[in-house]
C-alpha cells in the first residue's frame, strides 16, 4: 500500500500511469467482465453486423456478397412502400413520442400533488397497461367492426353512426386508433421516472420560493420543480422517444400484419417483413441500420434541445 | 473484522429509509387548482382503467352474455366458466399446460436472476472502483439505451445462429441477462446511495471487493434490486413467440395462449381468462415492489 502511493503521477507518463491504475483494479475488470462480454455480443457487435451486412446481399445460405450501396439506393429508389413507411413511422413517433412524454410529465405532476396513499393507487391505475402484456388487445373487442362493439352499438343507439364502421380496417381511422391505443400503453418507466423526479425536489425549495415571491404552482412547476428535475425529464425523454420506435408490434396485433393498404407499415414492419419472412438480411440490415440512425439521430436531437431549456 | 463496517451501513441504510420525502406540502396551493386537478385525474384515470375493467368483465362473461345484443359493458352473471375452460382446453393440448407454465416461470426466474447479478456486479465496478475506462463504457451503455432491440434482432438471430443457441432456453435467458436499462438504474443508484467512506473503511480493514459487494454494497441497494426485478420480470413473463425456438416443448406460456386466442370467435371469453391471468401477475409484482421503484428512479436521472 504504502510502496504505490510514493508513486507520483508526473514521475510517469501516461501510458504507464494508466498500466499502474490498470493493474491495481484488476479485480474490477473482473468484475464487469460478464456483463459487458454479453454486452458486446448482444447489443455491440449486432449494430456493427447491421452496418456491414447493409452493403451485402446475404441469405443465410450463401456467404454474403458485397454490393456496396445498392440495398440503400434500392430502399430510397425502387421501394415506395418503404418510403410510405418511413412517413408513417415518422408520423406514428411524433405522435406518440412528444405525446407519450407530456402525457407522462403532466400525470406524474398531477399524482405528485396527492397525498401518499391515494398517489401509489392512482400510479398503479396509470401504470398497468403497460405491464399487462397483451391487454391492449381489449380495445378491438370496443373498436369490434360489426355491431356487436360497443363503440359502434352506442354510436348507433345514439345516433351518431348510421351503420357499424370498420374501425381497424378503414384506413381513415387507423392511424389515429393506433396512436391512441400506443398513447394508452406508453405510460411506462419514463412515467414512473418523472415521478420520482417530483418527489426528489427539495421540499424546503418550495418554501424558500414562496418567501422569494413564487405565487402559484404554475410559477413553482416552472422555477423550482422543472429545473430540479432536469436529470430525470432528460432520461424520461430518451425513454418516450425509444418507445415510439418501438409499438410495431401493437400496430400488427390490432390491424393485422400487413396493414390494409399499408396504411400502418412502419419501418419495423419492412424489416419484419424482409428479415423474418423473405430472408434477405443484407437489405433488411439497411434497413435496421437507417432505423438506428434515426433513433439515435432523435434522441440527440431532443437531447440538446432539452438540455438549453434547462440553462 | 467487517463488523464495524457493517453497523455503520445499517445505521446509514435506517437514516435513508426514514428520510424518504415525507408529504408535507402546503404553500402556493389553490382549493379550486387542487379540485382541478382531482377531475383531470378522475376524468383520465377512469379512461386509462375502463379497458383494464373491461379485460376483467369480459373474462366473467358467461357465453351467452358475450354473445348478447345490444352489447352490454357489465356482466349480470358473472362465473368463472371462462378460466375453467381455459385450463381444460390447454390441459388437452399436445404438450402438457404444465410445461408452458413451467417455460415461462424457468425463463422468468433464470433470467431476472442472472440480469440483477451480472447488472450488480458491473453497477458496483463501474460507481465504486476507478478504474481506467469505466466513463467509456457506461457511455456505451447510455448510448445504447437510445435504440431498441428492433435493430438488433436481425444480427442477432444470425448470431444465435452461429452459436448454435436457436432453440434452445440460452437463446431467451442469456439476452435478457444484459439489460442495459438494469446496469444503468443500478449504476445509478449505487453512486448516491452506497457511501463512500464505508466502503474505504472496509478497505482498510483487508476485506476484498468481492466481499464488500456481497455484504455492504448490496444490503444498501435493495431497492434497486426490486426495481430491477419487476423490469426484467415484466418484460420475461410476456416473452411469447420468440424467433429463436421452434420446439413446441420451449414454447412459453403467453405463446400459447395467442395460439389459443387465434381458434376463433367461440373462444372469445377464454381469451379473455387469459389475458386477464397474463396481466394478473406483473401486476401484483409492481404492488409490490412499487415504493422501492420510485425510490430507485428518483436516482435515476441522466446527469451530463
Amino acid at each position: 500500500m504504502a510502496k504505490e502511493k510514493a508513486v507520483i503521477r508526473t514521475d510517469l507518463t501516461r501510458f504507464q500511469w494508466t498500466l499502474l491504475e490498470i493493474r491495481k483494479h484488476k479485480v474490477a475488470y473482473l468484475m464487469i467482465a460478464p456483463f459487458f462480454i454479453l454486452f458486446t455480443l448482444f447489443t455491440v457487435i449486432p449494430v456493427v453486423l447491421s452496418l456491414l451486412l447493409s452493403f451485402t446481399n446475404f441469405n443465410m445460405l450463401e456467404f454474403p456478397s458485397f454490393v456496396f450501396l445498392d440495398n440503400y439506393i434500392r430502399l430510397f429508389l425502387d421501394d415506395d412502400v418503404f418510403i410510405l413507411a418511413i412517413k408513417n413511422t415518422l408520423k406514428f413517433a411524433a405522435v406518440t413520442g412528444p405525446g407519450s412524454y407530456l402525457l407522462s410529465l403532466l400525470f406524474a405532476w398531477f399524482i405528485n400533488e396527492l397525498r401518499p396513499k391515494i398517489r401509489s393507487i392512482v400510479t398503479l391505475i396509470f401504470y398497468a397497461p403497460s405491464i399487462s402484456g397483451n391487454v391492449y388487445l381489449i380495445w378491438t373487442y370496443f373498436f369490434s367492426s360489426d355491431s356487436y362493439g360497443l363503440v359502434n352499438a352506442w354510436g348507433m343507439e345514439l345516433g351518431l353512426l348510421d351503420e357499424p364502421v370498420l374501425w381497424f380496417q378503414d384506413t381513415k381511422y387507423i392511424f389515429t386508433l393506433c396512436c391512441l391505443v400506443a398513447l394508452w400503453t406508453s405510460l411506462g418507466t419514463s412515467f414512473l421516472t418523472n415521478i420520482a423526479g417530483f418527489q426528489t425536489v427539495d421540499t424546503a425549495l418550495y418554501e424558500a420560493g414562496a418567501v422569494d415571491g413564487v405565487k402559484n404552482r404554475w410559477q413553482e412547476l416552472y422555477y423550482i420543480t422543472l429545473p430540479m428535475m432536469r436529470p430525470q425529464m432528460m432520461l424520461g425523454a430518451i425513454l418516450s422517444i425509444t418507445g415510439a420506435f418501438g409499438f410495431g408490434a401493437i400496430i400488427s396485433a390490432l390491424v393485422g400484419f400487413p396493414s390494409p393498404n399499408y396504411a400502418a407499415h412502419t419501418i419495423m414492419h419492412h424489416l419484419e417483413d424482409y428479415g423474418n419472412q423473405r430472408y434477405e438480411m443484407g437489405y433488411a440490415s439497411a434497413i435496421a441500420t437507417l432505423l438506428f440512425l434515426m433513433m439515435i439521430g432523435c434522441n440527440l436531437l431532443v437531447n440538446r434541445i432539452l438540455r438549453k431549456i434547462g440553462t | 473484522m467487517l463488523e464495524n463496517a457493517r453497523n455503520k451501513v445499517k445505521a446509514a441504510y435506517r437514516k435513508h429509509q426514514t428520510n424518504r420525502v415525507q408529504f408535507k406540502r402546503s404553500v402556493n396551493r389553490s382549493a379550486g387548482g387542487d379540485i382541478g386537478i382531482y377531475i383531470l385525474l378522475f376524468i383520465f384515470g377512469f379512461f386509462m382503467f375502463l379497458p383494464m375493467v373491461y379485460s376483467i368483465v369480459q373474462s366473467l362473461k358467461p357465453l351467452d352474455e358475450i354473445f348478447v345484443f345490444p352489447p352490454r359493458f357489465f356482466v349480470i352473471n358473472p362465473t368463472l366458466d371462462n378460466f375453467r375452460d381455459l385450463f381444460r382446453t390447454m390441459s388437452e393440448s399436445w404438450v402438457p399446460f404444465s410445461r408452458y407454465v413451467f417455460n415461462t416461470i424457468f425463463i422468468s426466474v433464470v433470467g431476472t436472476m442472472g440480469n440483477v447479478l451480472l447488472s450488480s456486479y458491473a453497477a458496483y465496478a463501474l460507481a465504486k472502483i476507478p478504474f481506467p475506462g469505466r466513463n467509456f463504457l457506461f457511455r456505451a451503455v447510455q448510448y445504447s439505451l437510445m435504440f431498441n432491440a428492433t435493430v438488433t434482432a436481425i444480427s442477432n438471430f444470425i448470431i444465435m445462429s452461429a452459436l448454435g443457441w436457436v432453440d434452445t432456453y440460452l437463446a431467451v435467458i442469456v439476452p435478457a441477462f444484459c439489460t442495459s436499462f438494469g446496469l444503468y438504474l443500478m449504476k445509478q443508484f449505487m453512486e448516491t446511495s452506497v457511501r463512500d467512506d464505508v466502503l474505504e473503511s472496509a478497505r482498510l480493514e483487508g476485506a476484498s471487493e468481492n466481499k464488500i459487494f456481497w455484504k455492504i454494497a448490496m444490503p444498501m441497494v435493495k431497492p434497486a434490486w426490486a426495481t430491477l426485478i419487476l423490469f426484467a420480470f415484466k418484460d420475461l413473463w410476456a416473452s411469447g413467440a420468440n424467433l429463436f425456438i421452434y420446439s413446441e416443448q420451449l414454447k412459453t406460456l403467453n405463446y400459447a395462449i395467442s395460439q389459443l386466442v387465434t381458434a376463433g370467435i367461440q373462444r372469445t371469453g377464454v381469451s379473455a381468462a387469459s389475458t386477464v391471468f397474463m396481466m394478473v401477475v406483473p401486476i401484483l409484482v409492481f404492488i409490490i415492489s412499487q415504493n422501492n421503484v420510485i425510490q430507485t428512479m428518483s436516482s435515476a436521472g441522466m446527469k451530463d
